[in-house]
């Protein structure tokens, strides 16, 4: 595997190419877009396909609804919007009238995590996750870089019923690994024996790094990128229970609710497999305004942060 | 095909489908018999005459569609589906009960419930996203809905009427269910809505004013605005909370309370009486 950065990539740059893409083979495709297309790329679709394209102005509330309604005469519904107010504003309206009535509604978190930076807690989305995973007939997933957006878009479109992409703001610098995302599954990035690190986003660069870092005390990590947040990759799991002594999450999330959650609540299921699960993450609280780098720095969400928490679960850390 | 406008048969059928909501929460022990009673006219005028759908093919797609935004007088709803054919009287008995079709608010997988709704505020946002898509597809149907009057509190009805304006929405046609009442009093002492008419055609919106028990209204109010292009449009319902029985008009008591045995047998012979005028 080489995991040497060779390219960095907005994911919302990917996600109006894959737009137009997707919208070129599948005529009832349909963008439902908040006043936020600049910044969420789906102007891009809008210049392509005017016609299938809304801008339904700053009304989170009623384009969810729109969104429902067009799903009702069979169009595919596309909502891209900052992340924050997908899981904040219009959060009855997902509830109610999309997933209840499981409506064919792709909606597109962009701007995940405190990452967002200078915009502040206001537009940092930390409870997303939590939000929609927690909902009934949502389907979530978290591409870990920009190629992979086109892979969650695809598999959404292709499946039918409400999903919830996670994307983030800023550029990932790209890490090539051989791995298809499914539905379903994540993906073992790399093979290791001592402790699993699951990661969801970007976070898995700095699991790679980590990775390298630990390569030195000669500690060997497992790490996965666990790609389908809901429905959890339960076989990856298992098997970390079963060949590791210990697991760490990291998500650029809030600590209840996401990733840590979702790989507890299953690791508690087995009945003889039964290794610590730790949480890097955000702990319970809001970040502030700042660069999105230092802002993770200062929360913990960093390769050197892993590397600690692993050794503390090999016992080394003293 | 002109369809054969007939008041006193609507009138008939109204009384009816008011029984039946009797029915349906006296079993149940629960419900909104109150806000159920005050749209029976208006909703037996939409689907035992204006709108375009068949009890044999529910989801046939060029149909007209119906929102019921206040979701919480689904009994209204379910009387005039059950009444059309939608689904058996077993359906009926089920209501509000485990295993059942019929949910105490109106859920999309009862045969002829277009959507489903509950929580006030989101039917209109619904309805202009259905309207939207169905002139895309250049299907002329429409899209009629019901909207409470305490609903308009919600500020999602606001963010519905602009987009509905603004896309031209002329296939989008609602009323407003204006009995004067919500849950904890009158709209006007909770938070006071007037003037309405004048809100909604600053919001861009063709609005009418009819009395929502009166046939011969609803019918010239919908022929004349329908008519009417490039705008969508609200006609305001002047409506009696509890209408058709007279201890339940405009009695609060009712607005989320099924009636006792006694009230039950009562309001039933008051119903059977009315009936027996038409016969």
């Amino acid at each position: 595997m080489n995991n040497s950065s060779y390219k960095s990539e907005s994911q919302r740059v990917a996600l109006g190419m894959s737009l137009i893409k997707y919208g070129q083979r599948f005529d009832n495709l349909f963008v439902v877009s908040p006043d936020v297309g600049l910044s969420t790329h789906a102007s891009d679709f809008q210049k392509i396909y005017p016609e299938r394209y809304v801008n339904t102005g700053i009304s989170e509330q009623n384009t969810m609804g729109v969104a429902a309604g067009l799903a009702l005469v069979d169009f595919i519904p596309i909502v891209p919007l900052y992340a924050a107010f997908a899981s904040g504003k219009s959060a009855d309206q997902v509830i109610n009238s999309i997933a209840y009535p499981n409506l064919n509604v792709k909606i597109i978190g962009t701007h995940g995590g405190i990452n967002v930076g200078g915009d502040g807690p206001t537009h940092q989305a930390i409870i997303d996750l939590a939000f929609f995973r927690s909902i009934p007939n949502f389907k979530v997933l978290v591409p870990r870089n920009s190629s992979e957006v086109d892979s969650a878009l695809r598999i959404s479109i292709e499946n039918e019923g409400p999903f919830y992409i996670r994307l983030e703001r800023e550029s990932i610098p790209e890490v090539n690994v051989q791995c298809e995302s499914r539905l379903g599954h994540g993906c073992l990035i790399k093979q290791g024996g001592d402790i699993t690190v699951i990661t969801i986003g970007s976070m898995l660069n700095e699991a790679l790094n980590a990775s390298n870092m630990l390569e030195i005390d000669n500690i060997s990590i497992r790490v996965i990128d666990m790609f389908s947040l809901k429905p959890l990759d339960i076989g990856l799991i298992s098997d970390a229970c079963k060949e590791t002594k210990g697991i760490v999450t990291v998500e650029d999330h809030n600590k209840y609710g996401g990733l840590f959650s979702a790989v507890s609540e299953c690791v508690v299921g087995f009945s003889n497999s039964l290794i610590p699960v730790k949480s890097i993450s955000v702990n319970d609280t809001f970040a502030e305004s700042g660069d999105g780098k230092e802002l993770r720095c200062k929360h913990g969400l960093t390769s050197e942060n892993i590397v600690l928490e692993v050794k503390k679960l090999m016992n080394l850390d003293s | 095909m002109e369809k054969d406008f007939n008041e006193i048969k609507l009138r008939k059928i109204s009384l009816e489908l008011r029984k039946l909501i009797l029915s349906l929460t006296f079993n149940a022990g629960s419900g909104h018999p109150g806000p159920s009673f005050s749209i029976v006219d208006i909703l037996t005028y939409l689907y035992f005459f204006e709108m375009d759908i068949n009890p044999k093919d529910p989801d046939y797609f060029k149909r007209d569609r119906f929102i019921l935004s206040k979701g919480h007088a689904a009994p209204a709803l379910y009387s005039a589906l059950y009444k059309l054919g939608f689904f058996p009287e077993e359906e009926m008995k089920m209501f509000r009960k485990v295993g059942g079709c019929l949910g105490g608010h109106p859920c999309i997988k009862t045969p002829g419930v277009d959507m489903s709704s509950g929580s006030l505020g989101t039917g209109l946002s619904v309805a202009c996203g259905l309207a939207y898509g169905l002139k895309k597809l250049n299907i002329p149907s429409y899209v009629y809905g019901i909207l409470g009057d305490g609903e308009m509190d919600e500020g999602q009805i606001w963010e519905a009427a602009l987009f509905a304006s603004h896309n031209k929405l002329d296939n989008l046609i609602f009323y407003v269910d204006r009995n004067r009442y919500q849950f904890e009093g009158s709209t006007e002492t909770v938070l006071g809505l007037e003037p309405i008419k004048l809100k909604w055609e600053a919001f861009g919106w063709e609005v009418r004013e009819v009395n929502g028990h009166d046939y011969l209204s609803l019918f010239s109010s919908m022929t004349e605005i329908k008519r009417l292009a490039k705008r969508p449009k609200i006609i305001i319902a002047e409506t009696i909370k509890g209408k058709g029985v007279s201890f339940m008009e405009n009695n609060q008591d009712f607005h989320a309370r099924a009636p006792n045995k006694a009230e039950f047998i009562l309001a039933t012979q008051e119903l059977d009486e009315q009936i027996a005028k038409y016969e």
